[in-house]
């Protein structure tokens, strides 16, 4: 909640014992960090826009989790967020981000040029191409804790900023809550519209908060690039189009996104970055790149075949449905992505997907002809760093 | 273990200085407010030997504090207000900017603000036909430092109650009521809720943990001291077990984690399910509901038409339970001009659904209905409850109103209604005509 925490000093009267939550029944990455100790420490501590700890884990604390699915549990308020409270912090984002130490250094790399291949992925196989990252605007707090005024704020900066794009990047701004029925129905249509957050994962960090104000798309008239302004994060930037030519959306991507945070950084609010946790976004999982390079491609018979999974693991990809996060793959097409966030560049992280999704739609034509893949699996990828 | 106890012992002074500030801070702020409870006061001397060495630490302490307690503003007032055009509620009909500029830096004792008071009613625009309330408070206070919202809001949900100039009756004294006895043919069951609040901690929007839980340990320790046909059981939900939890769901007694978003935009449902409970006598005829979106919800009901007999047993009840938590030092949160305070402004004064389920084939469908209830001061919902369809000819009947009546008249509104409705129904079974009665007056 913005505006300071009068409220966490009157906290304080009460004890350690008494105010540590109860996470015996809890499987998420705070939970198994945070100790009695821990909390003991950082509890009477407050970032300068007012964010405590009990905010920080508020989502965790209301969302045990799944068995099967460890999520994060925590956010961050701010940019200062992952420096008051890097006890808690450091931790998950090591369990989250394979062993990511506080002392390691992230790699950024835009330069579209350093990317080897991606223009020739069989588009039989590969339907579509994309690639998305988030990024926050220095000096405003991030969408769990910030005000209406700031929230219209960074609307105001980033729809002048987009707006002033040419060239393949000119496009319009439709804020949410004046979108008119037949735009609305277009977006929806181009499959752009995003919704009202219904995550308890989302909802339990206060991130719809004041629903719809000050949230809105914006795209080029290509429908090639597109940004979502203060959805999950104050940006999310999108370079996508049908077809395999992964190469053109990362160039697209990299060049848009610096055109635009030249922009931003004319106006004094440059992106949050630092060389320890790369580009800040609002959950640790999205640190580092907050990229998530990846395509639908069809792979109905390696789908299937046993060692599947394996296959992914040591290319570092993960698979999700047709979807988005948490759905199912329908027809036996898959989104296919990059599984590393933080430790790698950007560059890396796209040539992951690139190298490992051309040889698996090699694979998958070697079984359509009845032949084996046994020769063709993959040694395990090193890990970042 | 020694890291963590030296936590504790700093913690410990610095509760006295804080809690010093909070209570000089309780007066300046509130005329209504009454004097710490006296529990409170005891721990606060208890600990006061603790020395000189907190003097300085109270120095920084106290600037940190004072810090805190101004907003942090960057923006204007202007630029933070909602965006309430689309919005149907009653916070949305009277705050206008020039409120907003007004309240928006000011906090209670215990840090609540006016934006956390009405982010359910900017997250809730509303519906073009139920007008919702669109704020809460986060503790006692909020009714006082609030005041220029709240009485408006008030005013309209409770029919033109003002706050400033009226004072509210309580009257649990059952022996009052005349009739109450209903035909079983008609009045399938009855019941009669409310709220209590503990004064001195935080209400669901605003509580801790620690709060909450100090709230579950009040209340518990007090239910565990009725006696004869009040004796009972507590339910913690953390701890039941399946058996229990079926038990529970089959005597329709077991609540669950809050949906509605009116409730969870306004942060009534962090930490569920800790410190949260239900505890119901042996007879399963008085049960109280732990920390849901009160305190303490309290409900009397039994099959069948005795309503005189459960307003009875829910007076006594009530009362039994005061006199329990007065026993350790605690008491309800009250004022003459709010009565019982609770979370919702709409459950002010009294907080007293009384009702019946009640069959009406005939009357219900005739097209005077609606008129005949809203003269009689009375309210229908489906048998599931508020914001539910009847099934079949079975209607839950009870008062509209909760501020400016007391209690026992409220109770007696019911009975009379519930026994004018009973009538017309009979009129109508032998052909007869039935007549909509005159509007009652609602401030007695």
């Amino acid at each position: 909640m913005p505006f300071g925490n009068t409220h966490n000093n009157f906290k304080l009267n009460y004890s350690v014992e008494d105010e540590f939550p109860d996470l015996t029944k809890h499987n998420n990455h705070m939970a198994k960090v945070l100790t009695k100790e821990m909390y003991a420490k950082l509890r009477d501590k407050q970032t300068p826009t007012g964010f405590t700890v009990d905010d920080v884990i508020q989502t965790g604390v209301d969302n045990p989790g799944h068995p099967f699915i460890m999520t994060v549990g925590c956010v961050a308020g701010d940019e200062e967020s992952y420096e008051v409270f890097k006890d808690l912090l450091d931790p998950v984002i090591s369990d989250r981000h394979g062993g990511y130490k506080a002392t390691d250094k992230h790699k950024t790399d835009l330069n579209f040029e350093n990317l080897k291949g991606g223009d020739d992925l069989d588009p039989n196989y590969v339907l579509s191409s994309r690639v998305r990252t988030g990024r926050s605007i220095k000096g405003y707090a991030l969408p769990p804790h910030n005000s209406r005024g700031e929230r219209r704020a960074v609307e105001k900066l980033s729809v002048e900023a987009l707006n002033s794009l040419d060239g393949e990047f000119k496009g319009k701004y439709y804020p949410l809550k004046s979108m008119t029925d037949a735009e609305q129905e277009q977006l929806i249509a181009d499959h752009f519209l995003f919704d009202k957050p219904v995550s308890p994962l989302l909802l339990g960090a206060g991130m719809a908060r004041d629903w719809p104000d000050a949230r809105g798309i914006w795209h080029n008239e290509n429908k090639t690039f597109l940004v979502w302004v203060n959805e999950e994060d104050h940006l999310r930037v999108i370079s996508m189009q049908k077809g395999g030519n992964m190469k053109e959306v990362f160039k697209r991507f990299c060049v848009g996104l610096q055109r635009i945070e030249e922009i931003f950084k004319k106006h004094n609010h440059g992106f949050m970055w630092n060389e320890h946790l790369g580009f800040i976004l609002t959950c640790p999982s999205n640190l580092g790149t907050g990229l998530r390079g990846g395509v639908h491609v069809k792979l109905p018979k390696l789908s299937t075949h046993a060692k599947f999974e394996e296959i992914l693991n040591r290319l570092r990809l993960q698979k999700r449905g047709t979807g988005g996060v948490d759905t199912a793959s329908v027809g036996g097409v898959f989104d296919i992505s990059n599984a590393d966030r933080i430790g790698s560049s950007e560059v890396d992280q796209v040539q992951c997907v690139v190298d490992g999704v051309k040889l698996m739609v090699e694979m998958e034509k070697k079984l359509e002809k009845g032949e084996s893949i046994d020769s063709m699996i993959p040694a395990q990828k090193a890990p970042p760093l | 273990m020694k890291s963590w106890l030296k936590d504790e012992s700093q913690t410990r002074s610095t509760f006295i200085w804080r809690d010093l500030v909070c209570f000089y801070r309780v007066q300046m702020a509130s005329s209504f407010a009454r004097i710490l409870s006296s529990k409170r006061k005891v721990g606060i001397l208890s600990l006061v030997g603790a020395g000189s060495l907190t003097v300085g630490f109270f120095l920084n302490r106290e600037q940190h504090v004072n810090a805190g307690a101004h907003v942090r503003r960057i923006y204007p007032a202007s630029a933070e207000y909602p965006d309430l055009r689309k919005h149907n509620n009653c916070m949305a009909s009277h705050l206008t900017p020039a409120v907003y500029a007004k309240l928006c830096d000011k906090t209670t004792p215990n840090g609540y603000t006016l934006d956390l008071a009405i982010q359910t009613g900017v997250d809730n625009p509303g519906h073009p036909f139920i007008k919702t309330v669109g704020m809460v408070a986060g503790d006692e206070e909020s009714y006082e430092v609030f005041a220029d919202i709240f009485n408006s809001v008030i005013k309209e949900r409770h029919n033109g109650y003002d706050p400033c100039n009226m004072k509210h009756p309580t009257d649990l004294d059952s022996s009052k009521i005349r009739g109450g006895q209903f035909d079983v043919k008609y009045v399938l069951s009855s019941r009669v809720r409310t709220g209590r609040s503990i004064r001195g901690l935080s209400l669901p929007p605003a509580c801790t943990r620690a709060e909450r839980r100090e709230v579950e340990r009040v209340v518990i320790d007090a239910l565990a001291g009725l006696k004869g046909d009040l004796a009972g059981k507590y339910y913690s939900l953390t701890l039941m077990n399946e058996q229990e939890q079926q038990q529970l769901i089959d005597d329709h007694f077991l609540f669950d984690k809050p949906v509605s978003p009116l409730l969870t935009c306004a942060g009534m449902a962090r930490d569920w399910p800790d410190a949260r409970g239900i505890w119901h006598n042996n007879e399963k005829t008085f049960l109280v509901w732990v920390n849901e979106e009160d305190h303490t919800r309290v409900i009397s009901m039994e099959k069948g038409g005795n309503m005189k007999r459960v307003f009875e047993r829910f007076c006594k009840g009530l009362q039994e339970v005061e006199r329990l938590i007065q026993e350790k030092g605690w008491e309800f949160m009250w004022n003459e001009h709010l009565g019982y305070i609770l979370t919702c402004p709409s459950n002010l004064g009294t907080g007293l659904r009384a009702g019946v389920h009640v069959t009406l084939p005939r009357l219900s469908k005739d097209p005077r209905f609606p008129k005949i209830l809203d003269n009689l001061r009375l309210q229908k919902r489906g048998t599931g409850g508020v914001d539910t369809a009847a099934v079949g000819n079975t209607f839950d009947i009870s008062n509209l109103d909760r501020l400016g009546q007391s209690e026992v008249q409220l109770v007696q509104t019911v009975i009379d209604g519930v026994n004018y409705l009973i009538e017309c129904e009979k009129k109508l079974e032998r052909g007869q005509d039935i007549k909509i009665p005159a509007p009652i007056s609602q401030f007695k």
